[in-house]
């Protein structure tokens, strides 16, 4: 059995829950068992869950779970996985799934590999599987013999499926501690894809010269339906906001597309990016040491490139 | 107050990462080690403000060889008390946490910090892991951290947003950028940090059930193929025909 923690932040699925749940009906028909899912707290439309490969869909109603605390979930999350008889857990490598996989890795005295990026393959003494890392610079295979194992897994690892159909939701009831974590208030940016979760990034640096300059950034990502990004000294200078600084000490993200507009691409930089499935970099600069991480370059003024790129993607938009 | 700040030592961030021959031991010779980045410049430096501005202890724990000493007195440079080293050579993030805990366990710390994560292993294991053994809860990305008596105030950073939350005091916590600024090493702060205490202790037993069995390397980048600026219609053609992305 390999049971899914689906996380529904505010009561909604997101990409990571779909993926996860991909990820563990693929790792389940591998391992040759099922795949069940478990949800915490009032949910939205829970049996969805159904469709991505879960063939239950289990949800611990209580309205004490809609704020997240790492003790209660994982208490309840390993109870559930102890009634099932998990051979294998599967989070969301988020800010909630890093926060409980390595306390459920103890609860169920089991292996884990946090951030796991490939599927499992069985070997002599458990299941082997891989994961990025070095800040991207090497792959390390995990290889896990305990009798339960749990895995957190990398955001865009796996696409979502749709391999079934919906299913109704078993609500449950399970013996869990308490959270003593009180949560007064959650602020979030609402309609924009978050960085860890966005498929396609628009990244900006100080090439851009001046705050003001940043809407043909911002008409770029409109265009892609992308999120926006900058590096660090433009976060430190408070050109844009924090959340947007992705690299080393700021956010890692691994889309599937990363343009980099007057980005030089210091180490430190590429460390959170580096993960990109493609990488475009326009600089004016031929030796910005971005252009040797990059797929596609484009050597000239951003000013200039920019609004032209804008304005070739509304063309292939609007061919279809 | 009496705070723990669990601090990694890892390969510069600008080292070539290599491995031996069959891929199963990384390759040192000739890396430059650091203080993971974030357990020194917002895990230490936020446990040593607090301390100046409300009194108590701060002492640094590394689970590590001697070779970790220097990395160890530059935390008791920055502004740790104390340290103590827990003298094996960790194989895994579980093994981290159990001799973190087991040192841990009767000493009443009020708060134990950990950086976010690692810049060599990039888990976030051990804090979580070191929380479940001793029974704590556990607030990780934690980007403001204040101290109201016995309650915590801490903001923590999730998915597009941040969380506002209290805590009673004791707990683990994860450090992340925006609660404190890199601090550099004083002349004075190097100096004492030569005669304050390092204690050495021996690591508990510790049955592993997970192993890297393989390292191995990205493929390299095929190059990057130059555009002309003028023709942004080529460019879109590859990202769809070639790299199919949009």
């Amino acid at each position: 059995m390999v049971l899914v923690f689906a996380e529904s932040p505010r009561g909604q699925f997101k990409k990571a829950a779909f993926e996860a749940v991909t990820y563990g009906k693929k790792a389940a028909d591998i391992l040759g068992v099922s795949c069940v899912a478990i949800t915490l707290g009032s949910v939205k439309d829970a049996g969805e869950l159904g469709k991505y490969g879960a063939s239950r869909v289990l949800n611990v109603s209580d309205n004490a779970y809609d704020h997240f605390d790492s003790q209660a979930y994982t208490s309840a999350i390993a109870d559930i996985a102890k009634q099932v008889g998990a051979k294998l857990v599967v989070v969301s490598h988020s800010s909630t799934g890093k926060a409980v996989a390595g306390r459920l890795a103890v609860r169920l005295n089991g292996g884990l590999v946090s951030g796991a990026n490939s599927l499992p393959v069985v070997s002599g003494n458990g299941i082997r599987v891989k994961k990025s890392v070095f800040s991207g610079k090497a792959i390390a295979e995990f290889e896990l013999s305990a009798s339960v194992n749990v895995l957190s897994l990398m955001g865009n690892a796996v696409k979502p499926e749709v391999s079934g159909a919906a299913v109704s939701v078993e609500n449950v009831s399970v013996n869990s501690q308490k959270g003593r974590v009180r949560v007064k208030s959650v602020r979030t940016q609402e309609g924009i894809v978050p960085l860890p979760e966005a498929e396609m990034v628009v990244s900006a640096g100080r090439g851009m010269k001046e705050p003001g300059n940043w809407n043909i950034v911002e008409d770029l990502a409109a265009v892609l339906g992308a999120t926006t990004a900058c590096s660090r000294p433009v976060a430190d200078s408070h050109w844009r906001p924090h959340h947007e600084h992705v690299g080393q000490t700021g956010i890692a993200i691994r889309p599937n597309l990363y343009i980099a507009i007057g980005i030089s691409g210091a180490i430190q930089h590429l460390a959170g990016v580096n993960n990109s499935k493609v990488i475009v970099v326009i600089n004016k600069d031929p030796e910005a040491p971005f252009f040797k991480a990059a797929d596609y370059g484009i050597v000239g003024d951003l000013f200039d490139v920019v609004p032209r790129l804008t304005q070739a993607l509304k063309k292939f938009k609007s061919q279809g | 107050m009496k705070f723990l700040v669990c601090i990694s030592q890892t390969p510069d961030t600008t080292a070539k990462i290599s491995f031996n021959g069959d891929g199963t031991e990384f390759n040192a010779a000739g890396v430059q080690f650091i203080m993971n980045p974030y357990d020194e410049w917002y895990a230490l430096v936020r446990a040593c403000e607090i301390r100046e501005a409300l009194g108590g202890t701060v002492v640094a724990l590394n689970v590590g060889p001697a070779a970790n000493e220097t990395t160890i007195r530059k935390a008791l440079a920055i502004g740790a008390d104390e340290a103590v080293r827990i003298n094996a050579d960790p194989k895994s993030a579980a093994f981290t946490a159990k001799q973190i805990a087991a040192y841990a366990a009767d000493q009443k710390f009020d708060i134990i910090f950990f950086g976010k994560e690692t810049i060599d292993h990039n888990g976030s294991e051990v804090g979580a892991m070191v929380a479940e053994y001793l029974d704590l809860p556990y607030v990780s990305y934690a980007s403001k951290l204040d101290l109201n008596g016995n309650v915590a105030a801490i903001e923590r950073e999730i998915e597009g947003g941040v969380e506002e939350l209290e805590v009673d005091l004791p707990f683990v916590l994860s450090a992340a950028k925006g609660m404190a600024e890199q601090r550099i090493p004083n002349m004075r702060g190097i100096m004492t940090a030569r005669t304050k205490p390092l204690t050495e202790v021996q690591p508990v037993a510790f049955d592993e059930n997970s192993k890297v069995v393989q390292y191995t390397l990205p493929p390299a980048k095929a190059g990057v193929k130059l555009i002309d600026p003028e023709n942004m219609d080529e460019l879109v053609r590859l990202l769809h025909e070639e790299a199919k992305v949009i």
